[in-house]
């Protein structure tokens, strides 16, 4: 059985293609279940960041096809407008890209966890549907299993790649819960945009942005579902916030260490996590001095990125190599299902010759009691289980080995041939 | 029993130490070795459950009444402590505080013959067991506070200093070191409460004039009750908390290295 993947992704087609694609996790069932068809397998997995349907048939070149225009069907486009927006792949690296998602390694924010969650629910919503069978069941398995392997073995999510992320995950390192913290923006800004979108992909809520132009501030309110404010009532703000964004282009600093310091007596020991991106800077730097305050400028947010670089590197590179082992194990087990038949058509053949002998034998044996009619059917059958013992291991063995090794579907030949199976098994 | 302590007391001993230079190694290349280390810190902790067992087993009355075994069993309970947070990986480094401590303490029992055959006590049985049992749990809950605090100030110095190298190792937010200090100190403090409350009780009924253990030990009490009234009362949260969570740390350990060792267990 071939396992196909037809897909989408931030890598390959721009946000406007990609939420044409993209579904509900209420359908990925139905989905999954039409491509599935009568005898195939298949999960349909949306996200922000991608569209891929993974399908596992014998037909690879229909497969594809199916996966293609389903793809189409999605974005209510013909087939060929999609070309060079969607890849395909067959096979191994299918499953190495399935488990490279897993892992977060072809994720926005690398090695972020939410990505597990998403495959979980696809793959059950297509076990729900009854579109799945024993290929995509242990490939999904698997690469649940590597992604979550990758992320308890290495620091793949702890080295930050921008400035922008640095900022989220040391967020991360003074409260608990994004979820339940106050952001403001001071400035409408590119890069406290982004700042802003790494804090809310975190899961960031009560955002209130801050800027001369209302008018400015209220379209990047609107992208975040935000509140706008003015700097006139910025105290009142700081009282409140368990984080700031600032990057306006003002020339002075827009924030003072008095003006915290006066904003901390209501917060009940409560830290605030400051984050200057502006040049010049918007944030007196006084303020990583007053207790429980957290100040990081561009410089700082820069350092951290650097140093993570080397860490990245080495991280991904461990990480990767857990994955091509994974994926290693999960073709050993394919390849193990090519000599199934075989071994089973050999097991029968075995029990039926058993079964007649025996039944041959009856006459001469005379009238036997329960007993001993037991112990001889015990004895014919360890007899057959001790002879097919070893030729059953070796032939599992030998289609696991790597490729090139030994060759598993020459050893099924084989026996296929010796015992005369081959008819029956095809 | 002496044989058979001593298949027990090693792979103790090389289960702590295997975990206490993984976790030493976890602080300097994170994510290498450091995974390794809890399966030392599972197998020493289950070795030296056997061994307490068997001290039980062999033992005429309450195995513990000694210093040094009291020492072993104080071991014992701080692991058992730790291994309730040390499996999460993003608590890892707290390893590397707590596991050089008590394969510190483990070695010092052992070599103050805690970790032999247990001889009997003075003392009654279900006296030990409620007071020494009880206050030593208290303590050991105390330790993994401080080292919880420990922590924090550690992480918090690295984020107040701007240090370049402050995401290269996987740690837990300031705010669930905060409240997880507060949290383990608030569990001990009633169960120390309740064991001093015991030899108090015993020490009027005989007439024992107060000693200086026990007016230390009164004094770590009065201090985690502060820091309880101090933390859910009046508010106070990180770098102060902690800090007092560490000192009541520093009077446990006067009291379990410096007191007890001259006076009684």
């Amino acid at each position: 059985m071939n396992v196909v993947l037809v897909g989408t992704s931030h890598r390959h087609a721009p946000v406007e293609l990609r939420e044409l694609v993209a579904f509900g996790s209420g359908r990925a069932g139905e989905i999954a279940a039409a491509l599935a068809g009568e005898d195939g397998e298949a999960v349909a997995l949306s996200t922000c960041n991608r569209t891929e349907l993974y399908l596992a048939c014998d037909d690879s070149v229909g497969a594809l096809e199916r996966g293609a225009g389903a793809l189409a069907a999605l974005a209510g486009l013909p087939a060929d407008e999609l070309e060079g927006s969607f890849y395909t792949l067959l096979d191994e690296d299918a499953v190495l890209h399935l488990f490279r998602v897993a892992a977060g390694l072809d994720s926005m924010i690398r090695g972020e966890g939410q990505i597990l969650g998403q495959i979980r629910s696809a793959f059950e919503a297509a076990q729900e549907a009854d579109a799945t069978g024993p290929a995509l069941h242990r490939l999904f398995r698997h690469a649940l299993r590597a992604g979550k392997r990758v992320r308890t073995e290495t620091g793949i999510a702890e080295n930050p790649a921008s400035v922008a992320t640095a900022a989220a995950e040391l967020v991360e390192r003074v409260f608990e819960d994004i979820s339940g913290t106050n952001v403001l923006l001071l400035g409408a800004g590119k890069i406290g945009e982004l700042a802003a979108r790494e804090l809310v992909t975190r899961g960031a809520k009560g955002i209130v942005v801050a800027n001369r132009s209302v008018e400015r501030a209220s379209r990047l309110a609107e992208r975040f579902g935000a509140r706008v404010t003015s700097l006139e009532a910025l105290e009142d703000e700081l009282s409140l916030a368990d984080i700031v964004v600032a990057s306006t282009s003002s020339s002075g600093y827009v924030v003072t260490a008095e003006q915290v310091g006066r904003a901390l007596a209501g917060r009940r020991k409560r830290p605030v996590f400051f984050v200057d991106i502006a040049v010049p800077r918007d944030l007196d730097p006084a303020i990583n001095e007053l207790p429980g305050c957290y100040l990081y400028d561009i410089d700082d947010l820069e350092r951290v990125v650097a140093e993570s670089a080397e860490g990245r590197a080495e991280e991904t590179n461990r990480a990767e190599a857990i994955l091509v082992d994974e994926a290693e194990q999960f073709r050993a087990w394919q390849r193990s299902r090519d000599v199934v038949p075989a071994i089973t058509s050999l097991r029968e053949l075995a029990e039926t010759i058993r079964a007649q002998e025996l039944a041959r034998a009856e006459p001469r044996l005379g009238a036997l009691s329960p007993r001993e009619r037991r112990a001889v059917e015990s004895l014919t059958t360890q007899i057959v289980n001790k002879l097919l013992h070893l030729p059953t291991v070796r032939l599992k063995e030998a289609a696991a080995a790597p490729t090139g090794a030994v060759d598993g579907v020459h050893y099924a030949e084989a026996v296929r041939h010796l015992f005369g199976l081959v008819e029956e098994d095809r | 029993m002496g044989e058979a302590a001593v298949l027990l007391l090693w792979p103790a001993l090389l289960g702590y130490g295997e975990a206490t230079i993984a976790y030493a190694s976890e602080t300097v290349r994170p994510g290498r070795l450091g995974r390794y280390a809890i399966w030392g810190v599972r197998l020493g902790w289950l070795a030296q459950t056997a061994l307490l067992g068997l001290q039980a087993a062999r033992a005429g009355g309450w195995p513990w009444g000694t210093w040094a075994g009291s020492l072993n069993l104080f071991v014992w309970m701080c692991v058992g402590a730790y291994l309730i947070w040390g499996c999460r990986p993003r608590f890892r480094l707290l390893g590397s505080v707590v596991m050089p401590f008590a394969l510190g303490l483990f070695v010092l029992a052992w070599a103050a013959g805690g970790a032999g055959v247990p001889r009997s006590s003075d003392f009654g049985d279900a006296f030990l067991a409620l007071h020494v049992g009880l206050v030593l749990a208290a303590f050991a809950g105390f330790s993994l506070a401080a080292a919880l605090a420990a922590l924090y100030l550690w992480q918090e110095r690295r984020l107040k200093r701007r240090e370049a190298g402050v995401l290269r190792q996987r740690a837990p937010s300031l705010a669930a070191l905060d409240r997880l200090t507060g949290r383990t100190i608030v569990v001990a403090l009633p169960v120390l409460t309740a064991g001093l409350a015991i030899g108090v009780g015993r020490a009027e009924s005989e007439g024992v004039a107060l000693d200086a253990t026990m007016a230390v030990a009164l004094g770590t009490w009065a201090l985690y009750a502060a820091f309880v009234a101090l933390r859910y009362g009046l508010g106070w949260r990180g770098r102060r908390t902690a800090q007092l969570a560490i000192a009541g740390f520093v009077l446990v350990l006067v009291l379990r290295l410096v007191i007890t060792p001259i006076g009684h267990f």
